[in-house]
C-alpha cells in the first residue's frame, strides 16, 4: 500500500499540486491518467522520492519514504523516469545489472546473475543482451530500462510514461509484460499512462488526476463512464462497447 | 463491465522464452563487452606501463654528463627522479579529477580546471608580480604560499559547490557556469594586470603561467602527496558507486545512491586534486580532458574500478614520453605543455574521428 497525507508541492503560488490524500492498492496495476499538468508525473517522482515534497507524508509499505534510507527504499521501491541518457556506453546485461546495486553494491553474486538472466529473458532481451544501448531501437532499449527496474526486485514498480515513444504493437508487448510482471513476480505497479484505453485494459485501477488534485479513484468499470471522461479530460469521450473487446473511449 | 483477466496475457508476447543453451547462472555481466575487449584492456595496460617505465628510466638515466661512479651523476639522477616523481604526482591528481568530475556532471566536454582553477592560479601569480615585483614570485616559492594556493582554490570550490548545490534550486548546470564566469573574470583581471607590468616582470611571470616540472619543489611533497593519496583514495574506493551516479540523478537515486552526499564529496576530492596539481606545477588545462578522453576509449568499458587506473596510467606515460621528447630529442627544457597540446591534440583528434564518438 502506497499511503500519500496532505502531500502538496508548490512551483510558484498559483502553481503547485495538491493536497493529496491518496491510498494506492497493494497488487496489481494501477494506471495514473489526467490531462497534461494535472500532476501526473510530479506525484509519481516524489512517491519515488526523486522530487522533494513541500508539505505531508509518503508511505510505502509502511516506511516513511522522507525518513527511510535511500539504499533500503531501493529494495522496496523502484522507479523509471521517461527520459534517460547515460553518458556512459552500455550494453543491455551492464544496465540490467544495475538493477541489483541496491543489494550488490556493485560486487554481482551467483544468485543475482542468476536474477539478471531471469528478468533479460523475461523481457525477450535475451539475444540482445551484450549489444549496446545505443544500436537497439526505442522499443527495445525501453525494454531494457523496464528490465533494469524489474531486476531490483522490488514489491513496488513505478514507471512513468513507459509507452511514450513507442509504436502500437510496442505498446501492446509492453503493457502485456507489465501485466504479467504485476501477476508472476506479485508486484504493485504505478504506472502514468496518456492512453486511456491502456488504462482500461490492463489497469487493475485507474487514478484520475486534474489540476493538482484527484478527480477519481476507481476500477476501470467505475472510470471507463461518458460522464465521469468528460469531465476529467473536458473533452467530448464516449465510451463505446466493442464485442470481444474491453471498453473503447472515443474522443476523435 | 468488467474486462477477462485471461484476454490481457494472451498473445505472442507472452509466450516462454526460447531454450538457452546457455545456462542462466552461467551467463556474466562484467565490465567488458567480450572477453577480447577485457584481453584488449590489459594488452593495453601492458604497453603503457612498458612506455611510462622505459621513459621514466630513460628520464632519469639518459645523457647524465657525469660519468656513473662520479658521486655527481647520483646527485644529478636523484634530481631528475624527482621530476619523474611530480609527473606522477601530476598524473594521478589530473586523470582522477577528471574522469571523476566528468562522471558526475554526466558532461564529458568540461574539465574541473574550467571551474576556476586555473584563473584563480593566474590571478594570485599575477597579482604578486604586480604588487611586489619579482620578489613576489620569489616570496611565493615556499611551503606557506604552496598550501595557501591549495586552500585558496579547494576554498573557492567549496564556497560555490556549497552554495550552489545545497539550495532550493539546486543546479549542476548553473554551478558550471557560475564556475566558468568566475574563472573568466579572474583571468580578465589577471590579463589586465598583466598589461601594466615592465617587460622584465612579465617575462618572469610568463615562465610560470605555463605548466612546467621546473615550478615544482620538493618542500611542497610533504603537504602534496598526502593530500593527493586521500582525495585520490576517495575517488577509487567510491569507483563502483560512481558506475551507479554515471546513470545521471535520477536513475542513481532509484538505486540507492545518495547522489549529493556522493557528488560533494566527489567534487571536493577533485577540486583538491586539480588544487594540489595546479599549485604544484601550474595549469595543465588540456592534459585532464585529453586523458580522460583517451581513457574512455582505450579502456572500452563503463567500470570505473578499470577507467581510473588506466586513466593515471595514461597520464604518467603522457607525460613522461613528452619530458623525454623535450629534453632528450628537442632540447627543449621548460614548457611541456606546449608538446602535451600539440601531441594530444592530434592524437585526441585522430581517436574522434576514428570510432566517430567520444
Amino acid at each position: 500500500m502506497i499511503s500519500l497525507s496532505h502531500v502538496t508541492k508548490r512551483y510558484s503560488s498559483t502553481v503547485g499540486i495538491g493536497p493529496f490524500d491518496l491510498q494506492l492498492p497493494k497488487g496489481g496495476v494501477t494506471a495514473l491518467i489526467g490531462p497534461n499538468g494535472a500532476g501526473k508525473s510530479t506525484m509519481l517522482t516524489m512517491i519515488g522520492r526523486l522530487l522533494d515534497m513541500d508539505s505531508g507524508s509518503i508511505e510505502v509499505a509502511g516506511y516513511d519514504i522522507a525518513s527511510t534510507k535511500s539504499r533500503d527504499l531501493a529494495k522496496i521501491l523502484s522507479i523509471l523516469r521517461q527520459e534517460n541518457h547515460f553518458i556512459t556506453r552500455l550494453t543491455v546485461r551492464q544496465l540490467v545489472g544495475f538493477g541489483r546495486f541496491p543489494y550488490s553494491q556493485g560486487r554481482l553474486t551467483v544468485d543475482d546473475e542468476r536474477i539478471i538472466s531471469r528478468y533479460i529473458d523475461f523481457l525477450d532481451l535475451g539475444e540482445l543482451e551484450s549489444r549496446y544501448l545505443d544500436q537497439l531501437s526505442g522499443g527495445q532499449r525501453q525494454r531494457a530500462y523496464v528490465a533494469m527496474v524489474l531486476c531490483q526486485d522490488t514489491e513496488y514498480v513505478l514507471l512513468d510514461e513507459p509507452l511514450n515513444n513507442l509504436d502500437i504493437a510496442h505498446s501492446v508487448a509492453m503493457m502485456r509484460h507489465l501485466r504479467r510482471a504485476a501477476e508472476e513476480f506479485d508486484r504493485t505497479i504505478i504506472v502514468v499512462l496518456h492512453d486511456i484505453n491502456f488504462a482500461a485494459t490492463y489497469a487493475d485501477y485507474i487514478c484520475a488526476l486534474k489540476n493538482g488534485v484527484l478527480a477519481r479513484f476507481g476500477t476501470p468499470g467505475e472510470i471507463m463512464r461518458d460522464d465521469v471522461l468528460t469531465e476529467i479530460f473536458e473533452t467530448d469521450i464516449t465510451v463505446i462497447e466493442t464485442p470481444g473487446r474491453p471498453l473503447v473511449a472515443v474522443y476523435f | 463491465m468488467t474486462i477477462a483477466t485471461t484476454d490481457r496475457t494472451s498473445g505472442p508476447a507472452s509466450q516462454p522464452s526460447p531454450p538457452r543453451t546457455v545456462d542462466a547462472a552461467e551467463r556474466r555481466s562484467g565490465a567488458f563487452r567480450t572477453a577480447r575487449a577485457h584481453r584488449r584492456y590489459w594488452w593495453i595496460v601492458g604497453g603503457l606501463l612498458a612506455l611510462a617505465l622505459v621513459t621514466s628510466f630513460g628520464l632519469v638515466w639518459w645523457g647524465n654528463p657525469m660519468p656513473i661512479e662520479h658521486p655527481g651523476f647520483w646527485r644529478i639522477a636523484r634530481r631528475r627522479a624527482i621530476t619523474v616523481v611530480v609527473l606522477l604526482i601530476v598524473a594521478v591528481c589530473q586523470s582522477l579529477a577528471t574522469v571523476a568530475f566528468q562522471t558526475v556532471t554526466s558532461n564529458r566536454i568540461i574539465t574541473p580546471s574550467i571551474m576556476g582553477f586555473e584563473s584563480l592560479y593566474r590571478a594570485v601569480q599575477t597579482t604578486m608580480v604586480y604588487l611586489f615585483g619579482v620578489a613576489g614570485v620569489v616570496a611565493l616559492n615556499n611551503l606557506q604560499s604552496f598550501v595557501l594556493q591549495v586552500a585558496l582554490m579547494v576554498g573557492l570550490a567549496c564556497a560555490l559547490y556549497g552554495w550552489l548545490l545545497t539550495g532550493r534550486y539546486a543546479n549542476l548546470q548553473v554551478m558550471l557556469l557560475v564556475g566558468i564566469i568566475i574563472g573568466t573574470g579572474l583571468g580578465s583581471v589577471a590579463s589586465f594586470m598583466q598589461r601594466m607590468l615592465t617587460p622584465s616582470e612579465f617575462d618572469v611571470l610568463t615562465a610560470r603561467m605555463f605548466g612546467s616540472v621546473g615550478n615544482a619543489d620538493v618542500a611542497y611533497f610533504p603537504v602534496a602527496i598526502p593530500l593527493m593519496v586521500v582525495a585520490g583514495g576517495v575517488l577509487c574506493f567510491l569507483a563502483r558507486t560512481l558506475n551507479a551516479v554515471a546513470l545521471g540523478r535520477e536513475a542513481a537515486t532509484n538505486l540507492g545512491v545518495p547522489h549529493r552526499r556522493t557528488l560533494i564529496t566527489v567534487l571536493v576530492a577533485a577540486a583538491t586534486l586539480i588544487a594540489v596539481s595546479t599549485a604544484l606545477v601550474g595549469p595543465m588545462t588540456f592534459l585532464g580532458f585529453l586523458v580522460a578522453t583517451l581513457s574512455y576509449q582505450f579502456a572500452d568499458t563503463h567500470d570505473h574500478r578499470y577507467l581510473l587506473p588506466m586513466s593515471v596510467l595514461i597520464g604518467f606515460a603522457v607525460l613522461t614520453t613528452a619530458y623525454f621528447v623535450m629534453h632528450h630529442v628537442f632540447y627543449a627544457y621548460g614548457v611541456v605543455s606546449i608538446l602535451i597540446e600539440l601531441v594530444g591534440g592530434t592524437l585526441f583528434l585522430i581517436v574522434i574521428l576514428k570510432k566517430g564518438r567520444l
